[in-house]
């Protein structure tokens, strides 16, 4: 049976961190929910799972390939139209240097920035379920189970005094 | 002690939204005057590719004049922004939260407008792009790799770039704020624009990081950015005053100094024009003026240093081109006011707490700052070209013209109005970190006095 999401809201941390260790007696595991929030918490505020992420990768390779789109750029540039001045050879490093560096930054930042977006699980066509109260200061809790423990999900995040319960294709919020 | 207000995530919302949501009559005409401006300066930058250069107030030896000046003064200013941001995400300054989007979107602006100086300056800035870019293959016209004056655009490009990304992903939690606030076109544009974010504990963590990771990157991208637009006079060696090896840390601290002191009186109008005393408050003024303090101290190290090696030297021309920024007038003049401006005036009244929490004398103080910095750009381009050498026979000196003079003064209105248009558009204080730094702070008690506390995580 395909699984389903469900959004509890809740109007203050204290209550939507209390709330997970109802979920948990329900039977849902770390893995199956996510926090919502309007603003950074400290790191397992609400006891949720750490995310993985490999994002240090991404400006590694970002520099690489700067480095030598730059360096060909720049290499290819002097071969092709070469000027010899004062003796000195056509591939003038020094030169090079200076334009691979600001190539292997830019590549660096561009790839960061594609990480981040990636990462993050970023573009999203669609939010359901979500509430814009989130932004309010709101907690969401969006729990993730299938479609037969739905009731039992229900019950625990309202037994956790979330102020309102919103299930997925129900009252939706369109990105 | 610090002077903070507790405020909840609605009333964050709602303060830091109102340049948004509200339409007070001064904006407009303030947008609306400053726009008259630019237009004008359209109009003369018309009229001068029209007529050619002549319209100037550049003559041999004189070729780098106004123009100049002010690209080398935009670059400078642009670089507070990001290394303000920059550095103090990296160190985690609990005062960065106001400061940090205003110094990057001031990057942001005053680099669109440095960048279109030198095309001006051109004459014809189609032309440009075949030095800059290997474009013109039928021709076989490439850029010459070895020229300071390609590895400048390469630089600027790289930083511009990078400034625009770095802005644009720390405000996808802002525009996300934005978009469940409104409705109709606006919300589909801000749907867009914010990537589906929900602000999940993976899209937070990734942003957190987000921040100090293109910080790192960022930084060594804005000292070679100015390293390197000193290059394109250091490079040089056929002008004094331009050829000398501390002209990279000189331009790039003289560019922390002058940007800083951008990014305060910028921060100061803002407060000021949007009611964010609960945002931008004194404490954050106090810091930045101590942190200027450090920094034109430093600047005014190398602007000695820099003198002494020219005298150092015992070359005539070199000490020649001395005297006449010293002792000849209009030079003189503008070398005393120059010193007087950015150093002389201010950082003595910034040892005085009470001018540094005092919002006028701050204003005071910040542009005065740049009033210097811009002269000092100008002391050291224009001197060193207009200086009589031997064996130059067609000789003009440099009286900038009314055409150079409107457009110069129009970019500092463009670069206003594109703030204030940016501030209608997106939250110029971001929302998140100031919900961050309310979630992490708090108070404790010590003895009989309660301090404020802030949480901080590795």
């Amino acid at each position: 049976m395909a699984n389903k999401n469900v959004l509890g809201l809740f109007d203050n941390a204290d209550t939507a961190a209390d709330a997970t260790d109802g979920l948990m007696e329900v039977g849902v595991n770390q893995e199956d929910f996510d926090v919502l929030t309007g603003s950074p918490y400290p790191e397992g505020a609400f006891g949720e799972k750490t995310p993985v992420h490999h994002i240090y990768v991404f400006p590694l390779i970002g520099a690489l390939m700067g480095l030598s789109v730059a360096f060909l750029l720049t290499s290819g540039t002097q071969i092709a139209y070469p000027i010899v001045t004062g003796g000195k050879p056509i591939l003038s490093f020094p030169a090079m240097t200076i334009i691979s560096y600001e190539g292997t930054l830019l590549g660096a930042v561009i790839f960061t920035i594609l990480g981040i977006i990636f990462e993050s699980r970023l573009p999203r066509a669609r939010l359901d379920p979500y509430d814009p109260r989130i932004t309010e200061g709101y907690i969401g809790l969006l729990v993730t189970c299938p479609e037969e423990r739905l009731d039992a999900v229900d019950q625990a995040l309202r037994r956790g005094k979330a102020v309102d319960v919103i299930h997925e294709g129900g009252r939706s919020f369109r990105a | 002690m610090q002077e903070r207000v507790k405020l909840t995530d609605a009333q964050i919302n709602k303060d830091l939204l109102r340049s948004m949501e509200e339409n007070p009559l001064w904006y407009w005409l303030l947008v609306g005057a400053l726009g008259l401006a630019v237009l004008v300066a359209f109009a003369a930058v018309a009229y001068m590719f029209n007529r050619g250069l002549g319209v100037t107030g550049l003559n041999r030896p004189v070729m780098w004049g106004f123009f100049i000046t002010n690209f080398v003064f935009w670059i400078g200013i642009s670089h507070a922004g990001v290394m303000l941001s920059a550095i103090l995400r990296l160190v985690q300054a609990e005062w960065r939260r106001p400061a940090t989007r205003a110094a990057e979107v001031l990057t942001v602006f005053s680099l669109m407008t440095a960048m279109t100086m030198p095309l001006i300056h051109a004459g014809r800035p189609w032309r440009v792009m075949y030095w800059v870019f290997p474009l013109d293959w039928a021709r076989g016209v490439y850029p010459n790799v070895r020229s300071a004056l390609v590895w400048d655009p390469s630089a600027v490009f790289t930083y511009l770039t990078s400034s625009i990304l770095f802005v644009f992903i720390a405000l996808i939690p802002d525009i996300a704020v934005a978009r469940d606030r409104t409705t109709g076109w606006k919300h589909v544009l801000y749907s867009v624009l914010a990537l589906g974010w929900r602000g999940s504990v993976r899209q937070w963590k990734l942003q957190l990081i987000a921040g100090i990771l293109l910080s790192a990157v960022i930084l060594p991208i804005f000292v070679s950015v100015h390293s390197i637009v000193s290059w394109d006079f250091a490079a040089a060696v056929s002008v004094e005053g331009w050829h000398s090896t501390v002209f990279a840390p000189y331009f790039v601290i003289g560019a922390v100094h002058s940007g800083v002191s951008a990014v305060v009186t910028v921060m100061i109008i803002l407060r000021s024009m949007f009611k964010w005393q609960d945002y931008i408050r004194l404490e954050h003024l106090d810091a930045l003026a101590k942190l200027l303090i450090v920094v034109a101290t430093t600047w005014f190290f190398f602007f000695v240093l820099e003198f002494l090696f020219g005298l150092y030297s015992l070359e005539g021309p070199e000490i020649r081109l001395r005297e006449m920024q010293v002792f000849e007038m209009p030079w003189a003049a503008f070398f005393v006011a120059f010193l007087v401006c950015s150093y002389f005036i201010p950082v003595p009244m910034w040892l005085f707490r009470s001018v540094r929490r005092s919002i006028p004398l701050m204003i005071f103080t910040t542009v005065l700052v740049n009033v210097g910095m811009w002269l000092e750009r100008f002391i050291i381009i224009v001197p060193g070209l207009a200086r009589k050498q031997g064996l130059t026979f067609t000789w003009g000196g440099y009286t900038p013209s009314a055409v150079e003079i409107i457009i110069v003064f129009a970019t500092f209105c463009m670069v206003s109005m594109l703030v204030l248009l940016f501030a209608k558009v997106f939250p110029l204080i971001p929302i998140g970190d100031a919900k961050e730094g309310v979630v992490l702070e708090d108070e404790i008690k010590i003895g009989k006095v309660k301090v404020p506390a802030i949480m901080r995580e590795d």
